[in-house]
């Protein structure tokens, strides 16, 4: 094999949100993830290249980048996936948040979102009482469950248009959650809630174009959970119980 | 009761009034083209008609519900117009809506 075959041609977003891209070659293993990519044009290459990792498993939700165009998980994304096949891999930061340098955004808006949505649980109960008992059988814990295993990696963020042209808008991952705590019984004030998910910015401002769904790279589908609380606030609103 | 879900559900239920009145008007556009009707014909069966007056009611008060919410999306989304600004010349837009179609209705059937 010649070299240019086993070489990768990596473009890298540097800078700030007025940066340019920088090209690195980098040598292809086999399967290479994007994060390893990143990781060797930082230890080999260029040591000021700046991203964010901490689990390279999948499980911490910090490793976010725009790859090809479309947002991903780098630590569990092949480059042979990314790139389709071809040898050109073209790495931006996450859409829709700030840059703060290189490949690393600012994730405060995101995060901001969360509490805005009253995405945090309140509890009703002490040390001091029973536990609360849930049937894992329930419809609403079924519902609750299956959206419940979020990383917070800020890809669907990146991926919903609605984020990008209304930075009022919540966004999916913020009211999967809100999602998630309607449909717990544990949940001390599933009105509040409800009340913030659906209070301006919030789920009726969702196309309802399943951006979040396709690209929530733990499957998640966030869209139907924002359908959910639309239809819930509906039923609130004509005095059913919520 | 937050504005957002107000305007959510006036904006499906002023759909689901459309859907139908829309159909039925263009049905009866294609009739009234291919049948050769002239404008004098047409107003000779609608004038004085009380039906016709409900029905093309019924269509303005629905359009003029839903177009200005659809409007107000596009403008906060594609111009981030927001505020009570928008709201306020919406509500207006929604106002002349029904002014200019209860006028037509009216010229139209007499009622
Ligand atoms: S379905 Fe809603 S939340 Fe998901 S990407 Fe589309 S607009 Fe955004
Ligand atoms: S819903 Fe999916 S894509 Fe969105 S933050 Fe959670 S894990 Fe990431
Ligand atoms: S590094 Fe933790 S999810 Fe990718």
């Amino acid at each position: 094999m010649s070299d240019t075959e086993n070489t990768l041609q990596v473009r890298v977003w540097r800078g700030g949100e007025d940066g340019k891209f920088q090209a690195f070659a980098v040598p292809r293993r086999e399967h290479q993830t994007v994060l390893d990519v990143v990781t060797y044009i930082q230890r080999e290459l260029d040591p000021t290249l700046a991203y964010r990792f901490a689990c390279r498993v999948g499980m911490c939700g910090s490793c976010g980048m725009t790859v090809n165009g479309r947002p991903r998980w780098t630590c569990r994304t092949h480059v042979d996936t990314a790139t389709g096949g071809s040898d050109v891999l073209e790495l931006e930061p996450l859409r829709s948040l700030p840059v703060i340098r290189d490949l690393a955004t600012d994730m405060t808006p995101f995060f901001e979102k969360w509490q805005k949505a009253q995405g945090r649980a309140t509890g009703t109960r002490s040390r001091a009482d029973d536990t609360h008992r849930v049937d894992p059988a329930s419809p609403r814990r079924q519902a609750a469950d299956a959206a419940i295993e979020c990383i917070n990696c800020g890809v669907c963020y990146a991926a919903c248009d609605v984020v990008a042209s209304d930075p009022d808008y919540l966004g999916p991952a913020a009211l999967n959650r809100a999602w998630t705590l309607v449909n717990d019984d544990r949940e001390g004030d599933r009105k509040g809630v409800l009340a913030a998910a659906t209070a301006g910015g919030g789920c009726h401002s969702c196309h309802s174009h399943g951006s979040c769904t396709e690209h929530c790279p733990v499957e998640l589908n966030p869209s139907a959970g924002v359908a959910g609380l639309k239809r819930l606030s509906l039923l609130a609103m004509v005095g059913g119980k919520v | 009761m937050p504005l957002p879900a107000i305007l959510f559900l006036a904006q499906r239920a002023s759909a689901l009034v459309l859907a139908p009145l829309v159909l039925i008007h263009l049905g009866l556009a294609i009739y009234a083209i291919h049948g050769g009707l002239t404008a004098a014909e047409i107003l000779s069966r609608t004038q004085g008609s009380l039906g016709w007056s409900l029905f093309y009611g019924l269509f303005v008060a629905a359009a003029a519900v839903h177009a200005p919410i659809g409007l107000r999306n596009v403008l906060r989304e594609w111009l981030g117009w927001k505020g009570v600004g928008v709201n306020v010349v919406l509500a207006a837009f929604g106002v002349l809506l029904l002014l200019l179609g209860f006028r037509a209705v009216s010229a139209l059937t007499g009622v």
